[in-house]
């Protein structure tokens, strides 16, 4: 036990997961006084996402843009940026995914599909670029500007589909095959869940961002200004330039995020009245994961994992789905409060002696 | 007798090291009671653990003659125990006052009451003969300023038993003058001082007993009176330590450094180094005395390209590097060792060995193409740590977890290491012990013999005495005059510092 609490990397780790216990503890109390049974609640959820093929394949499937979104928040962290605007990043990326799918249709399969997930990643990167571009310039603060851009990604969307690719049912045309990601294989598989190929492209999106900052000088660069701009600078980095550069980044993983709802999920894109969330809960993952790709790839399965089993939550149990955001909301309060945790920590620690 | 605070048989580990074994530290009433040790040797360590930051593994605290069982910093508040620390807690956007009280916050009728707060400061800081200005931003205030708010926030707590750590390191000599007043009216009052610093002349001046301690382990206390600085050394290095002068012939060549005419302004557009010349050869080392805020800082700073030039040139090796990027000025040879390690040195983050390829990370053999070779790194890392001697348990260890003094050497290993045309040395013996000063003098006497030029910027005078070739004296932004060690004394400096040329001179006159 003394190891465990001596070893730091250990101890970090361990704040996600004891959130996680707390939130669902927290939860099973709220089930309890609210007269629902929260073993079975629980049950139904492990039993549906672990067991019915149906509901793995939807959990695959939805764990897939969370990983993405999740990277980008915290690729953008590591350099000490909080890119809020993951939202409206992911918006433009599944707008022109769908969009270069339809316009160039005629293209062969592979060449159309990567072109499409390229270009959806460059529009997010041009997303993530303008805020970086805005702080490194002139100052102003990231979350504001990435806050702004969300809604002006949420509104220029809606009219280039009204405009330029509207049809019925307040949505774009679906893409061609050639640029669609959906697999007639993975849907068998899976008795006709949504599940697509995109799951490979988030995991090979996981793997650039652990090497991009862990194994490249860029990377070193980034995080060095993450943790200290001043020495950074006086190193010789310039500090200006990784801002603009993470953020880019940043935004491409998202533009990509929205490329797999766009080119795999839906196949094409709804007028959207609000915010879909994805972005947003890409910020939850990236701090559940602790900012690492790994981490991101385990707190996208948590949340995916509780979203579809919420489902079958409320057909077994009759738990409303309500409730799953409200262990949501729980799980990331406790992981914000971590530092609560750490110190719970620390004293048990020394009640242990 | 009973002591006021007494320590027995402390030990605490950290992974891989074990900072404090078995040490024992005795603290009389109304005493000031020096902490004296290697860099790493452990006495912020002890200190924290008297102050409830860290737990001991084993070992018993008594304060007053009471055992007491320390666990956080509140509890030690509460018995009485203050702390300053070697780096200060403070918020930059808050006041003095504000910063005060920060934890303690007074309350009328549920509100703050800045009012009657910021009248205690001013009663406490009178009778302490404390001068601060109770409505400054930290920010807009001096260093030494900033540590009498820490002093301040201990006494505005109740605090009579005072830990300083290393409080003197940062300060100018007449900053440390004003300190070594506040600290003699402290115990006169009846407090008790705890003080480290690695000055042996200040042990010998203000101290009445002082503990040493090696590699964590306790090597004894001993009466100030019945000591000598030389005994001292060696106790706590355990070896004969011999302070290094400069005393291999002066054999200048070529003008390495020239700076012209050169202007560079502060943010409120004030010149802050006017109109200054300077230059420094190969094989000598340039000493800069000079009262902190005349325009060292800034001068360094345009040298290295971190700052501005708004008027004149600087020239390296004949080739103009005004105005470059820091990066270009560093690959055109210039190394430099930062007044302020943890803001410009280091990546308090990133391991050790990732601190030591801060500038040369992308240059082979650390990298190719843009890919990281992290064997590379941490093979230099290495034998860098070996060849300093910097203590730390890996390469892999956070920067954050060394001491002090050993995060100083860290960067002076990885500056010297890419062995610079120009080397500027800002403060690179603050806060070592006398061993690691010794190694840095040689060091830098080494690079002077292998005819690089070095630029030394340093408010010890016996530093500037005996290391420089030349001294250069900076007033108001300009180099007012240029002495030879042999030459001068600390009174004519001290005379040039404050500005008074024509005194100097004709105190001069009076010496030669
Ligand atoms: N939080 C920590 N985690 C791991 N190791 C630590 C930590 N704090 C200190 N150490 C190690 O413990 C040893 C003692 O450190 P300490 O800071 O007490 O030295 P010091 O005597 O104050 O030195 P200096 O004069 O350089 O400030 C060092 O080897 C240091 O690397
Ligand atoms: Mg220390």
């Amino acid at each position: 036990m003394k190891r465990i609490f001596n070893n730091n990397r250990l101890f970090s780790f361990l704040i996600p997961v004891i959130s996680v216990i707390l939130g669902l503890l927290a939860g099973a109390i709220i089930m309890l006084i609210t007269g629902y049974n929260p073993l079975l609640a629980y049950q139904s959820i492990i039993h549906s996402i672990f067991f019915e093929p149906y509901y793995s394949g939807e959990t695959i499937r939805a764990m897939i843009p969370l990983v993405l979104s999740g990277l980008a928040v915290a690729f953008a962290f590591r350099t000490g940026l909080f890119n809020i605007g993951v939202e409206g990043q992911l918006l433009v990326g599944w707008f022109t995914a769908v969009a270069v799918g339809i316009g160039f249709g005629d293209l062969p399969k592979a060449v159309l599909l990567p072109l499409a997930i390229i270009a959806a990643a460059l529009a997010g990167a041009i997303w993530g670029f303008v805020p970086g571009f805005l702080k490194a310039r002139f100052k102003v603060h990231e979350v504001i500007t990435t806050i702004m851009m969300n809604y002006i990604a949420l509104h220029v969307t809606n009219y280039l589909i009204r405009t330029y690719l509207y049809t019925q049912g307040e949505r774009t045309p679906s893409v061609p095959e050639s640029a669609s990601l959906s697999s007639k294989f993975l849907m068998d598989l899976t008795q006709g869940s949504r599940l697509h190929w995109g799951f490979i492209v988030a995991l090979i999106a996981a793997v650039i961002m652990w090497f991009i900052l862990w194994k490249t000088t860029k990377g070193y660069e980034l995080r060095s200004v993450g943790f200290n701009p001043n020495a950074s600078k006086y190193a010789g980095m310039n500090v200006n330039r990784n801002v603009i550069l993470s953020m880019a980044i940043s935004g491409a993983f998202a533009g990509v995020a929205g490329a797999m709802e766009g080119l795999g999920t839906y196949q094409y894109m709804t007028i959207n009245s609000t915010f879909i969330g994805i972005g947003f809960d890409g910020i939850a993952v990236a701090l559940l994961g602790l900012n690492t790709s790994i981490g991101v790839i385990f707190g996208a399965a948590l949340f995916a994992g509780l979203k579809i089993g919420s489902i079958s939550m409320q057909s077994i149990a009759g738990v409303p789905t309500d409730l799953v955001q409200i262990i949501i909301a729980l799980i990331i309060f406790f992981v914000a409060s971590s530092y609560l945790i750490r110190w719970l920590l620390v004293r048990l620690k020394k009640g242990g002696k | 007798m009973s002591y006021v605070i007494e320590m027995r048989n402390i030990r605490k580990e950290f992974p891989g090291i074990v900072a404090n074994d078995d040490i024992t530290l005795q603290v009389n009433k109304g005493e000031i009671h020096a902490l004296l040790g290697e860099n790493g040797a452990g006495k912020s360590t002890l200190m924290n653990v008297l102050f409830g930051l860290y737990q001991p593994e084993k070992g018993d605290i008594r304060v007053k003659g009471k055992k007491v069982n320390i666990t956080d910093p509140n509890i030690a508040n509460s018995l009485g125990i203050g702390m300053v620390h070697q780096h200060f807690m403070l918020i930059d956007k808050f006041t003095v006052t504000e910063n005060i009280i920060l934890g303690s916050e007074p309350t009328l009728g549920g509100k703050l009451d800045l009012k009657h707060a910021g009248k205690q400061v001013m009663k406490l800081s009178e009778q302490y003969g404390l001068d601060v200005k109770p409505n400054k931003k930290i920010e807009d205030i001096s260093v030494g300023m900033q540590q009498r708010v820490e002093i301040l926030k201990t006494l505005y707590r109740g605090a009579d038993i005072l830990i300083f750590d290393e409080p003197t390191a940062v300060l100018t000599p007449l900053e440390v003058k004003e300190l070594t007043k506040i600290m003699k009216l402290l115990v006169k009052e009846g407090k008790s001082i705890i003080l480290i610093t690695h000055k042996l002349k200040e042990i010998m001046e203000i101290c009445d007993r002082c503990t040493v301690i090696r590699r964590g382990k306790g090597i004894g206390t001993v009466e100030v009176k019945d000591t000598n600085p030389d005994q001292l050394a060696s106790m706590m290095v355990g070896r004969q330590v011999n302070t290094k002068v400069n005393d291999e012939p002066y054999k200048p060549n070529g003008d390495v450094l020239i700076v012209d005419n050169l202007t560079v302004v502060d943010s409120r557009k004030v010149p802050v180094v006017d109109q200054l010349n300077l230059t420094v050869k190969g094989g000598e080392i340039l000493g800069i005395a000079g009262v902190d805020g005349n325009g060292q800082t800034e001068l360094i700073e345009a040298i290295s390209g971190l700052r501005k030039v708004k008027k004149g040139s600087i020239t390296l090796n004949q080739k103009e590097i005004t105005n470059l990027s820091p990066r270009k000025i560093t690959e055109k040879g210039v190394g430099h060792i930062p007044e302020d390690r943890h803001k410009h040195g280091l990546v308090l983050d990133f391991s050790v060995g990732e601190n030591i390829v801060l500038q040369t990370y992308y240059q082979k053999p650390q990298a190719t193409a843009g890919y990281l070779h992290y064997n590379n790194i941490y093979q230099k890392a290495k034998s860098l740590i070996k060849e300093y001697d910097v203590r730390t348990p890996d390469a892999y260890t956070p920067a954050r977890a060394l001491s002090g003094g050993n995060q100083q050497k860290a960067i002076i290993a990885r500056e010297i290491d890419r062995s610079p045309d120009l080397l500027i040395a800002a403060q690179p013996t603050r806060g070592l012990d006398v061993g690691a000063i010794e190694f840095i003098h040689n060091k830098l006497i080494e690079e002077r013999k292998q005819g690089k030029a070095v630029l030394l910027v340093s408010f010890e005078l016996d530093e500037i005495l005996n290391l420089s070739d030349r001294i250069a004296v900076i007033y108001e932004g300009r180099i007012i005059d240029i002495v030879t060690p042999s030459e001068t004394n600390e009174n004519e400096l001290g005379l040039l510092m404050a500005g008074q040329k024509e005194k100097a001179a004709v105190q001069r006159e009076e010496n030669f």
